[in-house]
């Protein structure tokens, strides 16, 4: 062998190794990701109960879950939970982050104080969070007990407002993670220009307005896409912490999709309300991703 | 990467200090709540729990609870408390987060300095896996594994936690990736090293951060994951699975001691990363994911 | 990179060995029987099998009663790797026997002869297409009404034996301070109420609503007052009753706080445990309106198939060990329930338990003994979760009336069937 066309075996070599260092992470995920979402939309156009059968049925399981109560109470749920997980969260992340970026004294205890919730898992959660609302024993008994009597809070057991209290434990599990990222962001802001902008005058307030908050938009995007998936696959938390219920008061779709595959041996129209899930995901997801890649080429 | 962790140059007065730090420390209460009540609840014999208030401090300090979960607590049919449990789920998780977290580096790696045509439209569709729910997945997933023989085993569940987790870490790393100078690789490529000594030498001393950041993130997620667990787990279920028998028993007298104690114990592994490394994750996370 | 996976692989499997060595002679069991009484009773069988070297490993899941259990089981057989032995309620075996997942049983319980000894409502579920699919473990009946015995002594002393009865004591109860219902607001224990309820409005009536749905019957104007009378009894309950496990609300009537609780007879195991005596500080009698019928759930070993002779024979040798009278006997003491062959001597058990077992074998003869809506043993799961959808709805206030609940449950039957 000469020397020049051992150079070439080795550049082609060089060529095709970072494509199948990559192949096999992306075969996985045609397989594993995209694979199973077929098998997904497949399964429900046919008429599965209990484990996969292969019997094509049209779009019985989509009308029939428009038709069930318990999915129209999952949507609107959803679009509730939703919305104020994701404001609440934002805005609470931002003013945690924006106060610790205040040269604060302690602000190595209190960082890991914020984030640990994101540590914990559901059940740890969930059930710490149900004594504590729960108003035999929790916040409402510990009220009265010290002699406010006519304390009273009962969210977790009231069929209108149960949902809320879901969003509060939520809001507890992660904002500290946003604050996290808001921190992030708000440390790679180049001093420079905020000190411009003060000897221009410009208040603390204003300063933030007009400069630091345009200047976050990467975490609010980051923050933004985290905080909504994590919403529509929120399971773990509803189970943990109310049942689904008062009644049928916080079902979810996560939840719906769950119990129509799994309990119910409704696996089509469990599958139909998956495959509904994943075109909303997909909704949000697929624009911010273009959006996201296109910029960066 | 490690240079910019200065605080902002915004001034405050001092009345807007004192009013911040009240508002830092009540968020701080917030947070600590529930831990608190869960500490101190595993502290008290059982009968001061039901007959008290579940904010006070403990009349009587006992370490009972803790031992009873730990290592004679009912979960199956024979009493062994969460012990043996904690094992298997190391056994699960060490793997997984390795394997996800060097794949992970890997990817990001050819992303960002091997790129090709088409690479942004790969990357593209390996992130949408971080965002499938996993209860969609469970059922194909089972015919998988069945067919491929790992259904039941610690290997299995390790192959699925690496599947749906590398959408994550190619994202951590392929962004942090992107912020190194391209013209390094390229140098270095004159020099005629070959694509495994570029990674290992110029681009894996300076993955701490978002090392850090990845393995937290899969630590996590692995460790706290109940369905993968239950479903694919076999015999050897994680801990998770262990301290749902354990807190949600269907009949006897509900032992909240005990089920604090063992919430506690489950949690403790992923509580120590997020104390020891916390400084680290915020760092990193500034150095990779938020720009993406 | 593949190498090194694959490296990981074989230490995990390696590992994974030492954590659950699985023998060919063992078997392995799926049930959600984890907290100290039931498990120590399953103990027994583990003990059993142990001194006919058969190993057992424990797969429990618990939560839901038995809903994680479940779905675990889905992915395990859908992935080609079922358990030996599952624990399983009602139409859940024949589904699962329907999929052919299920095995035969039919060598042992010929030669022990389980056709004669365990009762034909249990046998409905325990076979199918005529041979035997399942080892019943117990019997357990649900319509019972627990009650304070100071509170209903402060109440006028007397039980119920009717609807109207049950009012007026429920009212003095509630006059007296005390919350007169004690209730988890979970949708299993709602509708185990609304079984009561309607199985208080006749056998018959039972029969053809639940058994038979008979769409006529589901709608009609006796269901509407199945569901005023349900509604009635909402009244009862306290305001913090969601979500409520059901030992809490045991709790609430063995300290007084409250009168009365309508629950299957797992609950005596609660007021026994708080060292209290059946007649003198409780009473337990059947819901009012609902003497001399029992509504029952039967826990049950499904037997799935399992490939290998050595595996088979274990899976036998487990299935003649459940159906033993010793143990029978030693589990359903501790469980609270009623052995699932009536050939069981009654000796080891109180008298709260020799009375039920004398109950469920007068109402196996008389033809009133059927199987528990709320429990999945009267309608198939689709069917159950819609009752529960429409019962744990009218208990949270969810209809103006009983005729409208009872027009939804038509729809939500009939939708699910």
């Amino acid at each position: 062998m000469t020397r020049s066309t051992r150079a070439d075996l080795r550049t082609r070599i060089q060529d095709w190794l970072p494509k199948v260092v990559l192949a096999p992470s992306f075969a996985v995920t045609l397989l594993f990701v995209y694979g199973f979402i077929l098998f997904t939309i497949f399964l429900s156009f046919t008429g599965s109960k209990m484990l996969p059968i292969y019997n094509f049925v049209g779009f019985t399981n989509y009308r029939r879950l428009w038709a069930q109560e318990n999915w129209h109470i999952a949507i609107s749920n959803i679009a509730i939970f939703a919305s104020l997980y994701i404001v609440i969260c934002t805005a609470l992340g931002l003013l945690l982050a924006i106060f610790l970026d205040q040269k604060i004294r302690g602000e190595g205890v209190l960082r890991p104080i914020y984030l640990y919730p994101m540590a914990l898992s559901f059940i740890v959660t969930g059930t710490a969070w149900k004594w504590f609302l729960d108003p035999g024993i929790g916040l409402e008994r510990i009220m009265r007990l010290w002699g406010w009597e006519s304390f009273s809070f009962t969210w977790i057991k009231d069929n209108d407002m149960a949902i809320y209290t879901i969003v509060i434990a939520a809001v507890w599990q992660t904002s500290g993670f946003v604050m996290a990222m808001f921190l992030a962001g708000l440390r790679g802001i180049d001093n420079e220009i905020l000190k411009a902008a003060q000897i221009d005058g410009a208040s603390s307030f204003q300063l933030y307005r007009r400069i630091v908050i345009p200047m976050l938009r990467p975490a609010f995007l980051s923050a933004f896409v985290i905080l909504s998936h994590l919403a529509i696959k929120s399971y773990d938390l509803v189970i943990a912490l109310t049942g689904g219920g008062p009644g049928r008061a916080t079902e979810m779709p996560a939840t719906f999709m769950y119990s129509y595959t799994f309990t119910r041996n409704q696996m089509g129209v469990g599958s139909a309300s998956a495959v509904i899930m994943l075109m909303t995901i997909a909704a949000i997801m697929v624009p911010y991703l273009y959006a996201e890649l296109k910029e960066k080429n | 990467m490690s240079a910019v962790s200065q605080d902002t140059a915004v001034r405050t007065g001092r009345v807007t200090r004192i009013f911040i730090y009240l508002v830092l420390l009540l968020f701080a209460l917030f947070y600590l709540l529930p831990l608190y009540v869960m500490g101190i609840n595993s502290l008290k014999p059982l009968p001061e729990i039901t007959g008290g208030n579940m904010m006070a401090l403990p009349k009587t300090w006992t370490l009972d609870a803790w031992r009873s979960a730990w290592s004679t607590a009912q979960i199956g049919v024979s009493p062994t408390g969460l012990k043996p449990y904690f094992l298997n789920s190391i056994l699960m998780v060490v793997p997984a987060v390795a394997i996800s977290t060097i794949v992970g580096a890997l990817n990001g790696y050819v992303l960002t300095k091997w790129r090709f045509r088409g690479d942004t439209i790969v990357f593209g569709l390996m992130l949408f896996s971080c965002f499938i729910p996993f209860q969609i997945v469970l059922i194909p997933m089972a015919l998988v594994l069945g067919k491929l023989g790992l259904a039941g085993s610690v290997p299995g569940l390790v192959l699925v936690h690496v599947v749906y987790g590398i959408g994550f870490t190619t994202l951590y790393y392929r962004n942090y990736y992107a912020t190194f100078p391209t013209e390094l690789v390229k140098a270095a490529q004159i020099d005629g090293a070959g694509f495994f000594q570029i990674f290992w030498r110029i681009l894996l001393p300076v993955s701490g951060p978002i090392t850090v950041v990845s393995v937290i993130w899969q630590f996590t997620n692995i460790w706290n994951d109940f369905l993968f667990g239950v479903s694919f787990g076999g015999t050897s279920q994680p801990m998770t699975a262990a301290l749902n028998n354990l807190v949600q028993s269907s009949t006897g007298v509900k032992e909240y001691n005990v089920h604090f104690a063992g919430a506690i114990i489950a949690a403790l592994p992923t509580l120590l990363v997020y104390v020891v490394a916390g400084r680290y994750f915020v760092r990193g996370l500034m150095a990779g994911s938020v720009k993406g | 990179m593949r190498s090194l996976f694959k490296t990981m692989l074989i230490t995990g499997t390696m590992l994974a060995g030492t954590a659950g060595i699985s023998h060919a002679t063992d078997v392995e069991v799926l049930h959600w029987w984890t907290s100290g009484g039931e498990a120590a009773a399953l103990n027994v069988l583990k003990e059993d099998l142990k001194t006919k070297g058969i190993g057992w490993v424990d797969m429990p899941v618990a939560g839901g009663g038995g809903e994680a259990a479940m779905t675990a089981l889905r992915a395990r057989v859908t992935a080609g790797n079922p358990p030996t032995a599952v624990q399983m309620l009602g139409f859940d075996i024949l589904d699962w026997a329907e999929q052919g997942a299920l095995g035969n049983l039919d060598a042992v319980a010929k030669s022990e002869g389980w056709d004669k000894v365990v009762p034909e409502a249990l046998q409905k579920f325990s076979k199918y297409d005529g041979r035997w699919i399942a080892a019943p473990v117990n019997v357990h009946s649900t319509n019972w009404v627990w009650i304070n015995k100071a509170a209903l002594d402060a109440a006028g002393g007397k039980a119920p034996t009717s609807w109207t009865e049950l009012v007026a004591v429920l009212d003095k109860m509630k006059a007296n301070g005390i919350t007169p219902l004690a209730h988890g607001g979970q949708p299993w224990q709602d509708a185990t109420v609304f079984d009561g309820v309607v199985l208080s409005k006749g056998n018959d009536f039972y029969k053809k609503a639940f058994i038979d749905l008979d769409e006529a019957t589901l709608s009609g104007s006796d269901m509407a007052d199945a569901f005023d009378r349900l509604i009635k009894l909402r009244s009862y309950v306290d305001n913090n009753f969601s979500g409520r496990d059901w030992n809490l609300a045991s709790a609430m009537v063995i300290d007084g706080k409250a009168g009365m609780q309508m629950m299957g007879d797992w609950a005596k195991g609660e007021f026994l445990k708080a060292g209290k005596k059946p007649g003198a500080d409780f009473v337990c009698i059947r819901f009012p309106g609902t003497q001399g019928s029992v509504t029952f759930n039967s826990d049950q070993f499904a037997m799935f198939n399992v490939s290998g002779d050595d595996k088979v024979k274990a899976q036998m040798a487990m299935a003649s060990a459940i159906e033993s009278p010793k143990f029978q006997s030693a589990f359903n003491v501790v469980k609270g329930s009623v052995p699932a062959r009536t050939d069981v001597p009654d000796t080891d058990f109180d008298d709260c338990g020799k009375k039920g077992m004398k109950d469920l074998a007068a109402a196996s003869s008389a033809g009133s003994l059927f199987g528990s809506m709320a429990h999945g043993h009267a309608a198939p799961a689709a069917v159950k979760n819609a009752v529960y959808d429409v019962v744990t709805k009218a208990f949270n206030g969810g209809f103006k009336n009983g005729a409208e609940a009872a027009k939804a449950l038509a729809e939500a039957v009939a939708a699910a069937k």
